[in-house]
Order: structure tokens, then sequence, then C-alpha cells
């Protein structure tokens, strides 16, 4: 953690170490155990990650699609993400509720978790592993425009930069703004330019004049 | 700044399972209290002993730093969002003097802000 005036005790962090860690052995352990017993197979947990790779991450960018498309639909993903989100065939929120948090020319949103690393995954996926990373983690706080210009994304001072510290059971999606240059595109074409990583605010999605 | 949502006032009334109403109210300004108990706790460090405003009342959630240990976290308690300036949570700060951090809190851990000077 970077140097500041708080007092606090050392205190462990949660790391992604790469699946050696006493608790990645017994998830294995236990996925064993399940697929022997006949609980689990292997087919299952592979189509389950497939799922989580596959499928997951576009949603998010279905959801920003047709938001940008449909002034109405933008207006209930803004008011009550959820239902929004909910609206579209296949996609379920696990969470309480999901805050859809929109980019404006004087507000730019960015998201990070410093206590674990919670994402909306039904919407996005599985996090990125710099997402989970003890350095996004600390310095997305501390230091966020250094962070965001190390993602190639500049921002003027006079742009807040508001960043969403996710403590607790609500999920964030940020809703960057629609490019210019895409005057009567359908969702589909939209949803060409819309990664994760916009959605999680660490980059800004570029037009076709961009 | 404040939200003006429905939503907010409506979880805003009312006990919701908690046996009290909310404390806070949106708008209002409020301070993380400086303690550093052991245990699970989901109050970041960097924002304890720092004021903000409530910029969301997000509802009756099971208390978090009970539910760790295998408790069931009831009664419910109020959740909110509160904003803080970055100028406000680090001496330092280099980036712009607008920039901002929105962090849910839960209401065992807020006070009501003493009273400060608002600058010209």
């Amino acid at each position: 953690m970077t140097t500041h005036d708080h007092d606090h005790e050392p205190h462990a962090t949660i790391v992604d170490d790469g699946g050696t860690s006493e608790f990645a052995l017994l998830s294995r352990a236990m996925q064993e155990l399940l697929a022997e017993r006949g609980h689990l197979t292997a087919e299952q947990i592979r189509r389950e990650i497939e799922l989580f790779d596959e499928d997951f991450p576009y949603r998010g960018t279905r959801v920003i699609a047709r938001a940008w498309h449909d002034p109405a639909f933008m207006d209930l993903l803004l008011t009550d993400g959820k239902t929004a989100c909910e609206s579209i065939p296949g996609i379920d929120i696990e969470a309480p509720e999901l805050i859809a948090i929109a980019n404006t020319p004087s507000v730019h949103n960015v998201v990070v978790c410093t206590l674990c690393s919670c994402y909306p995954r039904s919407l996005l996926g599985q996090p990125p592993t710099w997402y989970k990373s003890d350095e996004y983690r600390s310095r997305m706080v501390r230091e966020p425009r250094s962070v965001l210009r190390e993602f190639g994304t500049a921002l003027d001072d006079d742009v807040e930069v508001r960043v969403h510290d996710s403590t607790a059971n609500l999920r964030y999606l940020v809703v960057p703004q629609r490019p210019g240059g895409t005057d009567g595109w359908s969702e589909e074409q939209l949803s060409t330019l819309i990664s994760r990583d916009a959605l999680v605010g660490v980059t800004i999605p570029k037009g076709p004049n961009d | 700044m404040p939200s003006d949502s429905v939503r907010d006032s409506v979880r805003a009334s009312g006990d919701r399972g908690t046996g009290t109403t909310s404390r806070f109210a949106v708008g209002q300004p409020v301070r993380v209290r400086r303690t550093t108990p052991p245990g699970h706790r989901r109050t970041p460090r960097y924002v304890r002993g720092c004021s903000g405003i409530v910029e969301r009342v997000c509802g009756p959630f099971r208390n978090p730093e009970e539910v760790a240990y295998g408790f069931s976290g009831e009664p419910r308690r109020w959740l909110y969002r509160v904003r803080f300036p970055m100028t406000d949570v680090w001496n330092d700060y280099l980036g712009g003097h607008r920039d901002v951090i929105d962090v849910e809190i839960f209401e065992h851990w807020l006070e009501p802000a003493p009273d400060q000077e608002t600058a010209p």
C-alpha cells in the first residue's frame, strides 16, 4: 500500500497466487471428491467455466449497446440496474442490486474492490487478473488518474474522477458515453465498440472517427 | 449531488426488518468512526476518520462482520454510500480537485460529521 497518514496494523491482503494456496488445493480436492461421488461431472464444470468465459462477458456489452440505442432502456438502467439487465433474456443478476453509473463529459466513473475483488461477474465474466491484483486495488483509490493513464485513459483536470469502492453487496457497471460518429448504428454494431475494460471504467470506447 | 430517486426515499422509510429507521439521510454529512477493531471489517482503513456526504441509502443488509464468522448477521443494518472528496482522504492527493471516492459503509461505522465551516 502506498504511504498515507492513517494508522493501521499489518494485515494480510488477498492475492491471486495462481492456484497453489491452501484454498486452491482444498477447492481442487473438493472438486475431485464431488466428481468421485457422482455429484458433479467434469463436463458440468467445464461447461460452467465456458459460460463464464464465453457468455457472461458479452452480457454487459449487450446491456450497454441497448442503453445507447434505446433512451427508455437507458433511463431504466440508470434507475434500476438489476431490473433493466434482467429484462434481457438470459441475464440473471445474483447481487441484490446492480448500480449502473453513467459517464458524462464532466464525470468519469471507475470501479474497484479494495477488500477482495467484487465484480459484476454475471455481466462481465471472471474479473481479469489485474483487477484482482494488490496493485490495482491499492492504487486505484490512491492515485486513480495515474492508473487510468497506464490503461491509456487520460482525463482533464476539470473532469471529476469518481472511484467506486464496492465494499458491500452492491455491484457496479460503468455506462460509458456513446462515441460520436455512430448515428443510426444498430445495437449489434454498437456492441462492437464496447469492451469489458470500459465497463469497469479503465478505458473509454472509441468511435469510428477516433 | 444527492440522489432523488423514489427508491431511496422508500428505502429510507420504515424499518425493513432492522427494527429501526435509517439514521442518516441523503445529503447528510457523516464521519467514519476512527477505530481499528480486530476481526473481519469491511470499512476500508483509508476512510476511517474521514468525513463525507451520504450519496444514497442503500438499504438494510445482514452485517458482514458477523456473517464472516458463521453468524446470521441479523438484525440487518442500514448500509449507505458515502462520497468523500479525494483531497480530504489523502493529504497529498495529486489528481483533480473535484475527484471523489464513493464507499459503502454500514451505519454502525458512521456518526454525524462535526460541524464544519464551509469554505467560501
